[in-house]
């Protein structure tokens, strides 16, 4: 037999996985039952009825809600399939969402996080019969503290942009309690950091004002100093930002808030890089949160369920919504009290948040320890800075702002000039990887940079892994000068075609359910 | 320097040393602190953080994680009769079959182009959740029920331009302060009385207190309590004739045999879908969801992604995207855009689309007429302990109902403790929230209690008292 030619670069013969499956209602036959459900037990019938016809006047469903009937085994495939038609970090190369740090998330963890010691407890049991999810919600408290040199964790935002908000909240309650509530009423941010630090403070009521970059890409120092004054109430600002860039000079704007008698709220969201180098505290933040579903890979779950773990200062401690998890020595108890004083925000979430997505973190970092932690920072900037260094190399991508430095964790990058060469823009190229089996995400809207690429390798890729995807890469960008047809018709090899989007912003047109979608083409078909 | 990363950890391709070296030699750097060198130095560490050493192996690490978790004692080796929130329901094999799918549980923020399935499950769990309420719009959804009560309201509150909201006074005050927190800065929470023989909202004392600032009138059906609110309809209606809207917080596990809101006047439906095929997962398992028509100023004011379905350039093939995008906070108005949206619980989301699936529309008939009568039962036999009253409120109950302890002489506290001695996780305490009815519980019955388990609880609490 002849030597099979492979080139193993990249994956010219890749296909998404594509069923054609149908809609799940257009599976319904009527009869059919996925699944039997337990009847009381005829005694209980004999003594109070059918139950129902107790239901008062008006109030029983006489129609019963238009569910498909679908057997068992139909419905298991229909699913199957349609999980075989989603990129999950777990099949493919996680380099291309930049931001969201994705990466390996350990099976063990899940399984765990899957025991009926973990699935079948109820928020409200007595602290006796709960001990084991108390206490790894108290030491996982106690590893963030040292993580990020904050006094105390709270496990209730359920979310990055959650835990945004709660430290809005805090700030507020914060400036309340000093009377200053009325007085501070602006929260800064930058134009690099999540969307979030700003739609999350204006939810709880704040007037915004965005900071942009100076020309080498660090937050403007003297833009921030002119938009402090006596009614700033906190700065949001993630560091990284979205660019990678590292604000060398945080201690300074921290140092501003603290003079001004503002609180300065870290957004960690892109803290993987950092992890053991360098921590909130030392920088002078008064709060900060961790994303577990990124940095401690507790999985993204299709986005959510997460943790935002929130941490504060002594200080700000008594504004934590409640309750706590403490120790006496004896045993793991719940911390009512923060709750009934008059100044914690109150609730910003059912219970005590996502347990599960909080063992899966514990797990994570009893598996590394403090060496693995700070491995895990070094080899996602290495993998970042590689991958930064092969990119730059290439004639059509660049990346704006300072040069000759690192960057921490993730690059947006810029194709402008392929652009401007090709008119082939950053969304044809993105449609295009996905012919390879890549994610690609340009950026946070509005584009600051032109035509952006955002790629965060974190430390699961191996060298092998980053070569592939600059490879693939490479060979899009080759195609943008000489096949641009290609691009701009792509993707071909995924799991449907380009959409037809403009249905999406027509109230006409815009289909969010089944039954809308029914409704409108048989209007449009009569 | 005491700084010490951890070399060939399974996890970290790259923590082998040569091809660290080979890499940091490609990049032009001699080592790695130097991808570090833009920390400025004062606020680095100098030595490793202080956490405990790496468990040396995956085996090992199951095991810690095992022992801490045994000392948990769960719901499936005891009685529960927890509910108020979050409730103990059978959760279908498919369910743990479909969320425990790699492709799910790590799939994140990609297009419809490669994350297709996550687009089109959500769109399926948006259309099955539909039919549930018999509406036309349901999000992707969001952190938790009370989540969802405090977006309807700001948007209730944007759609009509007013600043007060109308809530009922028997509502968990977890819940009520979570939405207070997040509407504060746009909406005052005013709550509306009830009738203290049944439970049910005031009607008189609501018409007193709406006026032409009320936005919304909040109701919950079943209620807190667990009765059936049954002048749904008089509510919406007082609430139109006033220009504010009527929003219902709605247990989808009861609609089965329950009328929808939209039947009795509710412009936007919320609700929990942890009954929808979650565990417990001490309160993990919690997810929310709104519901409207499909109208321009119900969609346009939602902060959450909505996944609509479209046509392809392909003749017979489906597609799935965003609808109207730009409204949220990742479009290009930013804090400009509705609220904010992010991570919340989109898995659960699909997997109440599955438990859906599932049971169909005779599943979910059959699972809210054996609740009721699991519940009526656990009513009668309750009552007939001595000194005990089960029918506390004089009304119909879905899945929950008040127990009134106050003549046993002793407390909620006290007799929960010796329950759980037995085997019996007792009703929720209701003394410290509503001291107004002494000790009083609130108890939980569902599908997955048998006759046996009800029994055991007479006879528990007959011991104990």
């Amino acid at each position: 037999m002849k030597r099979i030619n492979r080139d193993l670069k990249v994956r010219k013969n890749f296909h998404q996985a594509k069923w054609d499956e149908p809609i799940i209602f257009e599976l319904t036959k009527k009869g059919e039952r996925g699944i039997l459900v337990p009847k009381a037990n005829s005694e209980i019938v004999d003594m109070v009825g059918d139950g129902v016809s107790k239901i008062p006047n008006g109030m029983f469903r006489d129609e019963a809600p238009k569910l498909p009937e679908i057997s068992q085994a139909r419905v298991l495939r229909h699913y199957i399939r349609l999980s075989q038609m989603t990129l999950g970090a777990d099949v493919n190369i996680e380099i291309g969402q930049g931001t969201c740090t994705v990466k390996y998330s350990p099976k063990v963890n899940e399984q765990l996080a899957r025991l009926p010691e973990m699935t079948e407890i109820h928020p409200l049991q007595d602290e006796s019969t709960v001990q084991g999810i108390l206490e790894i919600m108290y030491k996982t408290d106690i590893f963030f503290r040292e993580i990020s040199g904050m006094d105390r964790f709270n496990f209730q935002p359920s979310g990055g942009s959650q835990a945004i908000m709660v430290m809005a909240a805090i700030a507020r309650a914060y400036h309340e309690s000093r009377g200053e509530g009325d007085i501070r009423d602006e929260i800064i941010t930058t134009i690099y950091s999540h969307p979030s630090d700003a739609a999350a403070p204006a939810v709880m009521g704040y007037k915004i004002i965005y900071i942009n970059p100076d020309e080498n890409g660090y937050p403007d120092l003297e833009a921030f100093k002119a938009a402090t004054s006596e009614r700033t109430a906190a700065f949001f600002i993630a560091n990284p930002e979205d660019t990678g860039v590292y604000n060398t000079r945080v201690q300074e704007f921290t140092k501003i808030m603290k003079e001004v008698g503002a609180l300065s709220c870290y957004d960690q969201a892109n803290a993987n890089g950092l992890l053991g180098v360098t921590r909130a505290k030392e920088a002078g933040f008064d709060m900060c949160f961790f994303n577990l579903h990124k940095t401690f890979s507790t999985p993204h779950g299709c986005g959510g369920p997460a943790t935002g773990a929130l941490g504060v200062l002594d200080y700000l401690v008594k504004f934590l919504p409640g309750p706590l998890i403490d120790f006496d020595g004896e045993k793991y108890y719940q911390n009512h009290e923060i709750v009934n004083n008059p100044y914690s925000i109150g609730k910003v979430r059912l219970f005590n948040g996502v347990a599960p997505v909080v063992l899966k973190a514990y797990s994570w970092i009893m598996s590394l320890g403090a060496e693995g932690l700070y491995e895990v920072a070094k080899i996602a900037v290495l993998n970042n800075n590689y991958m930064f260094k092969k990119l730059m190399s290439l004639d059509v991508v660049d990346a704006p702002y300072i040069v000759g430095k690192q960057r921490i964790e993730q690059v947006r990058y810029t194709i402008e000039k392929l652009y401007n060469d090709t008119g082939i823009t950053t969304e044809d190229i993105q449609r295009r990887m996905m012919d390879f089996g890549m994610h690609y995400w340009s950026s946070h809207h509005p584009y600051y940079v032109p035509e952006p690429i955002t790629l965060e390798p974190t430390e699961t890729p191996s060298k092998e892994d980053m070569d592939e995807y600059i490879a693939t890469l490479e060979h899009v960008f080759k195609e943008a000068y000489e096949n641009p047809e290609i691009i701009k018709s792509a993707p071909h090899q995924s799991t449907c075609h380009q959409l037809n989007e403009e249905s999406f912003d027509d109230p006409k047109q815009w289909a969010i359910s089944w039954r809308s979608y029914l409704k409108k083409t048989t209007m449009q078909e009569s | 320097m005491s700084l010490k990363g951890f070399k060939s950890h399974p996890y970290i391709p790259n923590s082998v040393e040569e091809v660290q070296n080979d890499m940091l030699r490609e990049i032009g750097l001699n080592n790695l602190e130097d991808l570090h060198a833009e920390i400025p130095e004062e606020i680095k560490l100098k030595e490793n953080m202080n956490l405990p050493k790496a468990i040396g192996s995956e085996y090992e690490l199951k095991r810690h994680v095992q022992d801490i978790l045994k000392k948990n004692k769960t719901c499936d080796s005891n009685i529960n009769f927890l509910g108020g929130g979050c409730w103990q329901h059978y959760v279908p094999a498919l369910c743990d079959e479909i969320n425990s799918r790699g492709e799910f549980l790590t799939a994140y923020g990609g297009e419809s182009y490669n994350d297709f399935g996550r687009f089109q499950t959500l769109f399926e769990y948006q259309s099955l959740v539909a039919e549930l309420v018999d509406m036309d719009v349901v999000n992707v959804p969001t952190m938790d029920g009370p989540q969802a009560v405090a977006t309807a309201l700001r948007m209730a509150g944007r759609i009509t331009g007013k600043k007060e909201v109308l809530v009922p006074a028997l509502m968990d005050k977890d819940k009520f302060m979570i939405i207070n927190n997040y509407c504060k800065s746009a909406l005052r929470l005013i709550e509306v009385d009830y009738n203290i023989e049944n439970g049910q909202l005031n009607l008189e004392d609501l018409k007193n207190k709406i006026n032409n600032q009320t936005a919304a009138v909040f109701f919950e059906n079943p209620s807190f309590f667990g009765f059936i609110e049954e002048n749904g309809q008089q509510i919406s209606d007082i609430a139109h004739e006033a220009g504010a809207l009527s929003v219902v917080f709605v247990d989808p596990s009861s609609l089965g045999v329950l009328k929808p809101p939209s039947q009795y006047g509710a412009d936007i439906v919320a609700g929990e879908l942890q009954p929808l095929g979650m565990h417990m997962n001490y309160g993990g398992g919690q997810a929310g969801f709104m519901a409207t028509r499909d109208e321009e100023k119900f969609v346009m004011e939602f902060p959450s992604r909505l996944f609509g379905v479209t046509s392809t350039i392909v003749e017979g093939e489906y597609g799935f995207g965003d609808v109207a995008y730009d409204r949220t906070s990742f479009g290009h108005h930013r804090h400009e855009g509705k609220e904010y949206v992010g991570t919340q619980t989109a898995l659960w989301g699909i997997t109440a689309g599955v438990y859906l699936a599932t049971m169909g529309p005779e599943g979910m008939f059959e699972l809210g007429q054996t609740i009721m009568q699991n519940v009526q039962y656990a009513i009668k036999k309750l009552d007939e302990i001595e000194n005990i009253k089960a029918s506390f409120f004089n009304s119909t109950f879905f899945k929950e109902f008040v127990v009134d302890f106050n003549k046993t002489g002793k407390t909620v506290e006290e007799i929960n403790k010796s329950l759980i001695e037995k085997g019996v996780f007792g009703g929720k305490d209701l003394s410290k929230d509503f001291p107004q009815f002494g000790q009083t519980a609130l108890y939980c019955v569902t599908e997955i209690h048998t006759k046996d388990d009800i029994d055991k609880l007479v006879c528990t609490l007959k011991e104990c008292l």
